[in-house]
Parts: C-alpha cells; sequence; structure tokens
C-alpha cells in the first residue's frame, strides 16, 4: 500500500514537472524548418494554432467586374475629384465600390462622403481617403523593394475596418507619481508593443517616425573598444524592444532576418533582412509625409492620447503574417490604384483649407 | 530495511533542542527559545533557532529593509500609488540606473538617484552579513569557506553594478532593480556586447555552473546511495577495505576510470561553485572595457568557427549608391 502511495506521488510529480516544463503550452502542432546552415538554429518556428488564429478572419474580397475600357473622365464629369480624375467613370466607379468594401462595409459610401452631394468636401474621411490613395500609390510605385510585385491595396491594411485594426499612437504610459520618485525611464510596464516584456514600451515613436530618428545599428562593428561607440545599454533596449514588435507583428523569429550569432553581420543574414531594412524606411517614410501631417483634419476622437495622428507600424499591414494576406494578388486586379493622380509629399496641411474653398463652390 | 536502521535516515527524533556549543567570551548570547517545527524537519532540520544577529546581522538587516523600501515604493510611486496595479505590474516594474548623461555623477532622484541610494544600502548590507558570516564561523572555531564562497558571489555582484560600471565611466551600464528589468538587462547586454556566448569567461562560467549540478548529483546519489554502510562516516572509513567510502571509490572506478576521494569531493564541489561567479564576474569586467564585440573577438582568435555562406547576395542595403530612399 504504502508502495503503491509512493507510486502515485512520483507519477503526479512527474507528470507535474513535464506540464510545467512546457509552459503551459501545448508541445504540440508546432513546426520547425531549417531556413540555414546547420547547427547555426537558423529555423522558423510556427506554431499551428497560432497560424489558424491569425487567419481566422482573413477573407480575400473577391475582385469587382472589370470597367469598360472608354469614357468620359471622372474628373470630367464629377466634382472636387482631385486624384482620381484620370479614371474614366466606368473605373472610377469600380474603384469606389471597391474601396467601399475594402474600407467600410458596413457603413456604405456614408462613411467618406455626404449623402446627396458626394462632391462635398467637409467630410474629413474624404480627406484622409484621399491622401490615402496617393499613399498606396506612392508604395506600389517606389517601395517594390519591399512590397515587391504583390504591392499594396486598402484592403491590406484596413480588411474591412474604417480604421485598421493595428495602429499605434505615441504613449505617454501609466500616470506616474511625479516629484522625487523614480521615473519609469519609458518601460517596465508589461508592454502590449513588446511582447509583454518590460523593454521600452512606446518603441514606435522614437525609431519609426521624425527627420531623425533613433539608430537601429548599436552593436559595435569592431572586436575592441575605439572609443567611438556613443551607444549604451539603454539604447540596444529600445532597439531590442522594437525588434520584438517586428517579430510579433510578422509571426517571425529573429532568425528570420539575422543569423544570431552576430545580429548585425549582413553577410551572414537571410535575405529577408534586406526587404525588412525597406519596410523600416517605407514605415518611416509614410508616417512623416502621409499620415503624421494629416493630424489636423482628425476629429479629436480619432487622435491619441497625444492628440498624434493614428500611424503605421509593421502590424498594420502585415498583421501578425510575415507576407501580408498571405500574398494575395489583389493588386493586379486593380489597374486603376496606379493611375492616382499624385499631389507632391506634403499636401495635407493644405487640404483644409482647400476643402473649404471647394466646399463654398461646390454646387448646392 | 527500516529506516532507523540507517544513520541516514528521514526520522525526527523529538528531544530537549540543541542549544549549541559555548561562545567565545564578549559575545551575546544566541537569542529566542528553540522550538521543533515538524514541516521544517521535513526539508533539513526539525529545530529553529536561537539565533544570533549581534550588530553586524541587525545592521545588515536594517541596511537591506532600507534598499528593500526604497524600491518597492519607487515601484508603487510609479504606477501612482495604485495599489492593484504594484501588484498586477511588480515582476515588470524596475528601479532603473541613471542615464548615460550622468556619467558617474549624482543623478536627480527621478533619473536614478533612488537606484544609486538603494545600490549603496543593499550593498552595504551584504557586505555586512559576509562580516557576520565570517565572524560566525571564527566564533564556532570553523574554517571561512562558506564565508570565501559567498564573497566570490559578492565579487560577481560589484562586477556588474559597481566595478564595471566605474571602469565604462557611466552608472548607466549598471542592472536596473526589478524581476524582468534585470533580465532585459542581461539580454541588452548580449545584443549591445555582440553576443556573449563568445565570450569565453561566459563559457567558463556556465561549465562550472553546469559541472556544479553535476558534481552536487553525483556526490549526493553516491553518499546515500552508501548510506546503508555508514556513508556519512566518510573520513575515518576511507582506509578500510570493504566500508562505505571504498564501495563508493570503487563504485566509480568501475563506472568512469576514475574516482575523486572523500575529502576532495568536497573541495571538487567548492571550487566548481565559487569559480561561476569569478569566471562570470571577469567575463562581464571584460566586456565593454577590452572587448566591445565578443562575437568578432572570437573571429579575430579562432574561437568561433565561419560557417559556409547559405545566401551570398545578402549586402547592406545602406551602402549601396543609387537607393532612392
Amino acid at each position: 500500500m504504502k508502495t503503491m502511495t509512493h507510486k502515485t506521488t512520483t507519477v503526479a510529480a512527474l507528470a507535474g514537472a513535464a506540464l510545467l516544463m512546457t509552459g503551459c503550452e501545448m508541445p504540440i502542432g508546432i513546426e520547425t524548418e531549417q531556413t540555414g546552415y546547420r547547427g547555426l538554429g537558423m529555423e522558423q518556428v510556427t506554431k499551428r494554432h497560432l497560424e489558424a488564429m491569425k487567419r481566422s478572419g482573413m477573407e480575400i474580397p473577391e475582385p469587382e467586374r472589370p470597367a469598360a475600357a472608354a469614357g468620359p473622365l471622372a474628373g470630367d464629369i464629377y466634382e472636387n475629384v482631385k486624384v482620381l480624375g484620370d479614371l474614366n467613370i466606368s473605373e472610377f466607379n469600380r474603384l469606389m465600390n471597391a474601396i467601399t468594401a475594402w474600407v467600410s462595409p458596413e457603413e456604405g459610401c456614408n462613411y467618406c462622403h455626404t449623402p446627396g452631394n458626394f462632391a462635398d468636401e467637409n467630410v474629413y474621411t474624404k480627406i484622409v481617403s484621399r491622401r490615402m490613395l496617393e499613399m498606396t500609390y506612392t508604395i506600389n510605385q517606389e517601395w517594390t523593394a519591399h512590397v515587391g510585385e504583390t504591392g499594396v491595396t486598402c484592403y491590406t491594411c484596413h480588411m474591412g475596418n474604417p480604421v485598421p485594426e493595428n495602429i499605434w499612437y505615441e504613449d505617454p504610459g501609466m500616470q506616474q507619481a511625479g516629484g522625487f520618485a523614480a521615473s519609469r525611464m519609458g518601460q517596465n510596464l508589461a508592454g502590449t508593443n513588446v511582447a509583454s516584456s518590460s523593454l521600452p514600451n512606446d518603441v514606435f515613436t522614437p525609431f519609426l517616425q521624425g527627420d531623425e530618428p533613433k539608430n537601429i545599428r548599436i552593436t559595435p562593428r569592431t572586436s575592441l573598444p575605439m572609443g567611438d561607440n556613443p551607444y549604451n545599454l539603454m539604447d540596444a533596449e529600445w532597439v531590442h524592444g522594437l525588434m520584438i514588435h517586428f517579430s510579433v507583428a510578422l509571426g517571425a523569429n529573429c532568425t528570420t532576418c539575422h543569423n544570431t550569432n552576430n545580429f548585425p553581420e549582413w553577410e551572414t543574414s537571410p535575405p529577408q533582412r534586406v526587404t525588412a531594412w525597406h519596410g523600416i524606411e517605407l514605415v518611416r517614410a509614410l508616417n512623416n509625409q502621409y499620415l503624421n501631417p494629416l493630424q489636423p483634419e482628425y476629429p479629436d476622437y480619432r487622435l491619441g492620447p497625444l492628440g498624434d495622428a493614428p500611424k503605421t507600424n509593421c502590424a498594420t499591414c502585415h498583421n501578425g503574417l510575415q507576407l501580408p494576406l498571405d500574398r494575395a494578388q489583389m493588386l493586379k486586379d486593380y489597374p486603376e490604384l496606379n493611375r492616382v493622380n499624385h499631389r507632391g509629399d506634403q499636401p495635407a496641411a493644405t487640404t483644409s483649407a482647400a476643402a473649404d474653398d471647394a466646399a463654398t463652390a461646390a454646387e448646392g | 530495511m527500516a529506516e532507523y536502521q540507517n544513520i541516514f535516515n528521514r526520522v525526527q527524533v523529538q528531544a530537549e533542542p540543541e542549544a549549541g556549543v559555548p561562545l567565545p567570551n564578549g559575545d551575546r548570547e544566541r537569542i529566542g527559545k528553540p522550538l521543533l517545527f515538524y514541516w521544517a524537519g521535513k526539508l533539513g532540520n526539525a529545530q529553529i533557532g536561537p539565533i544570533y544577529l549581534g550588530w553586524t546581522g541587525l545592521a545588515s538587516i536594517l541596511f537591506g529593509l532600507i534598499a528593500i523600501l526604497i524600491i518597492g515604493f519607487n515601484f508603487l510611486a510609479q504606477v501612482n500609488w495604485d495599489v492593484i496595479q504594484f501588484i498586477r505590474q511588480l515582476f515588470w516594474l524596475g528601479l532603473e540606473p541613471p542615464q548615460a548623461e550622468y556619467g558617474l555623477g549624482i543623478p536627480p532622484l527621478a533619473e536614478g538617484g533612488w537606484w544609486l541610494m538603494a545600490g549603496f544600502f543593499l550593498t552595504t548590507s551584504i557586505l555586512l552579513w559576509w562580516v557576520r558570516v565570517y565572524r560566525r564561523a571564527r566564533a564556532l572555531n570553523l574554517g571561512t569557506h562558506v564565508a570565501w564562497a559567498f564573497a566570490a558571489a559578492i565579487f560577481l555582484y560589484l562586477s556588474l553594478g559597481f566595478f564595471r560600471p566605474i571602469l565604462m565611466g557611466d552608472w548607466s551600464e549598471a542592472v536596473p532593480f526589478g524581476i524582468f528589468p534585470h533580465l532585459d538587462w542581461t539580454t541588452a547586454f548580449s545584443l549591445k556586447y555582440g553576443n556573449l556566448y563568445y565570450n569565453p569567461f561566459h563559457m567558463l562560467c556556465i561549465a562550472f555552473l553546469y559541472g556544479s549540478a553535476v558534481l552536487f548529483a553525483m556526490h549526493g546519489a553516491t553518499v546515500l546511495a552508501v548510506g546503508r554502510y555508514g556513508g556519512e562516516r566518510e573520513i575515518e572509513q576511507i582506509t578500510d577495505r570493504g566500508t562505505a567510502s571504498d564501495r563508493a571509490m570503487l563504485f566509480w572506478r568501475w563506472t568512469m576510470g576514475f574516482n575523486a576521494t572523500m575529502e576532495s569531493i568536497h573541495r571538487w564541489a567548492w571550487w566548481f561553485a565559487v569559480l561561476v561567479p569569478i569566471t562570470g564576474g571577469i567575463g562581464i569586467l571584460l566586456t565593454g572595457t577590452v572587448v566591445d564585440n565578443w562575437y568578432l573577438w572570437a573571429i579575430d582568435h579562432g574561437v568561433a568557427p565561419s560557417y559556409p555562406i547559405v545566401h551570398p547576395n545578402v549586402v547592406d542595403p545602406a551602402t549601396l549608391q543609387g537607393m532612392s530612399q
């Protein structure tokens, strides 16, 4: 009897230890694919249940029927067509229908238009969406190093939501006592941006916007100290936090882009790192040239706690996938998106005034 | 075999508590009425107390308490005195050292001043406890092996938070107080200095750490295994054939061709354990001061092998001419 009890205890202890060691995660459905030279841990780990979860809300909309090839230009027929004036009205209406399905399927046309007066410029969403069309055009024309031939459409980020699910604002963090009490120095809370680590929480503000974003390359490139390395351990924590965001946003491992024996070395890195580098540049450009300048257009409830405009990071398009929408080829069905009249880098600041004029001029 | 027939057994003898050997002249008495605690006996000795704190013990506890209060109240202030958030975020909260701009100077309280103070009180507390460990060993006419092992751990602690920041000229290089913050510091440290795994002293530190675990398991298992022959009488049996010690040594000679002796196994274990923080501390002190990137250092010195390039066309895009962005 006593032996039985001992055995039961032992079995229970072993089972408990096994459970503890798996870290509360089911040890099944995890796949590892080797992606580099053997012995270096160059591998991509995927978890089946996570992959399924990330795709649970993902449906690729059927393409609209092709537009008629000829017809009067939208810019000649409709009022206030500023960036899509070169499309014929058939193409123009096709694209409008597609955008409605991509961005505001429930709210419909009226999300951006005044019912009965589609020329009205007083709806902020119209001003923003016009700029977004220019942004989409720029991404597809100038950033093929990141988006390739697949490109992006409104749906890449919006996925049927008027506001994409993954956007960011500058984050002041939880209130602190102030006074003499020690500052958190922007870190040391369970940060959702950084996978619940206590790394610096708002890793986007310093790295992904501004004229002089914080430098990511902090590891010395010489074996011995030369006395010229301006970076310290806090810089390393900030960069580490940003990299955690990349990893979560793409469902990628460190080894997707790096050979982890020497993170800064390009020669031994997988080619995805080059794509990612262009992605960082892309996100900075989009925030600086398109999203931040739209700040005056937004109503207060669309602004962040510090009054800044909603902005993009890797997760905005990637939504947890290394290839957004699993590389669905949506752009090729919408050549209209490649015929946007781009109005220059930062016209948004002037659009409010322009909108007022246009509204005055618009037909009643 | 019934448990009581083996001197190594789990039987708890309930008797008059042991008062301990007399203390040297001038020392205070041990205080507190000893008690026997059954569940403590399941882990170690059932007898709790009497204890001897002396002034070093009392001062150590006082200084330690101040350090913990400084850290704790700053944590609480960081969540705006919200007790619920304090509990919720406890593992994430941290008290950070001063930013690099302050160098080794005295920063404002909110920007690292509290960290310096907490560090001072905690270090004083630890050093006082070391004095106490040393002096209690002498008071019992023991060797001071425990104190020197403890000193090795203190060396690592001071290397991380005191010696190395001074060598780097900058308190910001030191470790923050906090559960996850100090772990994040560790990762950042390795990332910043080109992968600590290629630091040979880090390698030694790991080897001694794992080695300590193996030695501990081997010795514990060996002594328990020969308990039925009186294995606890290690030294007195050492030259007698057929005794517990003789069988234990024979066992290891049979299984791996070599054996430690009943005396030397304890020196093996002590040195392995003590060399963990000593080699680790040296590795820390060399990082950023003598070596800036351990991977590149390891390549320079033939420590790290070079692997075939799998993707030959990967070039740093920032170095390419004519980039549009």
